[in-house]
């Protein structure tokens, strides 16, 4: 059985005017230690999705199974990364690192010890008493990356985490966090619009068509790519053709829209 | 290079000093302003220009500050005034929040106060004074209550929106953990709103004032509008003057004080 399910998933939005699907027969597997992109033009539903699985909105009908269990009930097996770091302004970076166990009664001298030592291994030392607005953008999103590895989620989700940092600073986020995952085992969905940074990290892309959302296409990544890190993976000669390929399917979804 | 870098700190002492004599002159002005003021109404009081039995004189009030202080009677008024002032902001802007906190918290009941929330806002609270000397009886619960009424209603709509307004990328953060409304409003939605809340404490200092010294003109018996309103029906225009004197110098600083207090908690 797959370590996460989504079965037969369909979402619609109710709003005074009208009633959009955001979402429509989704069905996908998940395996435990996959690192899975989902990747589309906007407003193909792939947030939406992704707040789905985390259990932050109820679909309209469908089932997620995480383990084998559904997903209400249990608290604190997924980690949720945003587009921003989203640390709390008025929190020193330790209180923000430690909030999630904090909030699940886990803290204690050791998942505080962890929690730290965590920070220390992704390259924030000394920080501690600092507050976000001290930091850097990379440096901020990297103590996100830790508060939401602090309460050890079995499942990570990534939405877009990437897109507000400059290039430089994305790049090395990238490696950074495929290699964080790597060791730790974690299985990670990506949400992204940026058709290189899903090759690059992942080991399988889902394109998804919009309106309403469906999963158009499932690419697995070649095994030279998916053992090599982000940076060296978008310089592999077998990068350029599979970003061709994926290129013109999403080519191939304009061209249908209109 | 040194010769450069000299340059640049002689170009930045020269910048300090331009700073430092434009605010001379600012505080010069502003002492003019208030010399003349001063030294125009005792003059002109002494030569008749205007009735000195309406407007008084500076000299005159001096006088009799220095009476009132010594009788001990002017820091009893102001020390009543400023107990009903200080409780009726607070009691208002945590009332206020506390209000504000209800209404976040169940989107439905803000649905339905939200009409009455628009008529209390625009009703004038000091109209209410009588009923709430009759209910409350003539003293200081009532006068605290009128201070404290005066500001709770625009508080609450006022911190109400903050708390709304707060992104909800934050909350999201929260929910992926696991947290309850409780904690998303102890973590996220209250501090947030903190300045806010600092804010309005700044405009309801103003607005108790306000409600305080109606309140003692209604109830008449102690406190620095009682002072106001008995020199009023004795004709005694320089004991009015007193009042408001200090009611001015004592609200700036209780102003000055909040807005430091805004500063301690809001290290930005």
């Amino acid at each position: 059985m797959s370590f996460l399910a989504i079965k037969d998933v369909h979402h619609t939005y109710f709003t005074k005017a009208s009633a959009t699907t955001a979402l429509s027969e989704i069905t996908l597997q998940v395996e435990e230690g996959e690192f899975v992109s989902f990747l589309g033009p906007s407003g193909c539903g792939k947030t939406t999705l992704l707040s789905i699985i985390a259990g932050l909105i109820k679909p309209t009908h469908g089932t997620i199974l995480l383990e084998n269990k559904p997903l209400s009930g249990v608290k604190n097996q997924i980690g949720y990364m945003l587009q921003q770091d989203y640390l709390f302004p008025w929190k020193t970076i330790e209180e923000n690192i430690l909030l999630g166990l904090k909030l699940s009664n886990q803290l204690n001298d050791e998942t505080k010890r962890a929690a730290l030592d965590l920070l220390k291994q992704i390259g924030l030392s000394g920080i501690e008493k600092q507050l976000p607005k001290q930091l850097s953008g990379g440096m901020r999103q990297r103590a996100a990356l830790v508060r939401t590895l602090a309460t050890e989620p079995k499942l990570l989700m990534l939405d877009e985490p990437f897109s507000a940092l400059d290039y430089q600073t994305k790049l090395k986020l990238e490696d950074l966090v495929s290699k964080t995952l790597d060791e730790f085992g974690k299985t990670a969905i990506l949400v992204t619009h940026d058709i290189g940074e899903a090759i690059a990290m992942s080991d399988s892309v889902v394109l998804f068509s919009p309106s309403p959302g469906r999963i158009h296409k499932v690419f697995q990544m070649p095994d030279e790519l998916k053992r090599l890190s982000p940076f060296n993976a978008r310089n592999h000669e077998a990068f350029s053709t599979i970003f061709q390929t994926i290129w013109k399917e999403l080519e191939s979804l304009e061209s249908r829209k209109e | 290079m040194s010769q450069g870098k000299n340059n640049v700190n002689l170009l930045h002492k020269n910048y300090l000093h331009s700073l430092s004599i434009e605010r001379r002159w600012v505080r010069f002005y502003q002492v003019v302003i208030f010399i003349v003021f001063f030294s125009g109404w005792e003059v002109s009081s002494q030569q008749r220009w205007i009735d000195p039995l309406l407007f008084s004189s500076p000299s005159k009030i001096w006088s009799l500050f220095l009476e009132k202080f010594h009788d001990g009677t002017l820091l009893s008024n102001l020390g009543v005034t400023l107990t009903e002032t200080v409780f009726g902001f607070i009691l208002g802007t945590l009332l206020g929040t506390v209000l504000a906190a209800l209404l976040w918290w169940s989107p439905m009941l803000s649905k339905i106060i939200d009409p009455y929330l628009v008529i209390l806002n625009a009703m004038p609270k000091v109209a209410l004074g009588p009923i709430l000397i009759v209910a409350l009886g003539p003293g200081y619960s009532s006068i605290i209550a009128m201070g404290a009424i005066i500001s709770v209603i625009i508080t609450t709509i006022v911190v109400y929106t903050s708390f709304k307004e707060v992104d909800p990328n934050y909350l999201k953060v929260l929910q992926t953990f696991g947290a309850n409304r409780f904690q998303c409003f102890k973590e996220a939605i209250l501090p947030a709103s903190f300045p806010t809340i600092i804010s309005t404490l700044k405009v309801n200092v103003g607005l108790s004032w306000v409600g305080v010294i109606v309140g003692e003109f209604l109830v008449s018996s102690r406190g620095l509008g009682y002072m106001i309103i008995y020199g009023f029906q004795v004709f005694n225009f320089t004991l009015v003057f007193l009042s408001l004197l200090v009611i001015a110098v004592v609200a700036t600083i209780m102003y000055q004080l909040v807005e430091l207090l805004e500063k301690k908690l809001i290290k930005e």
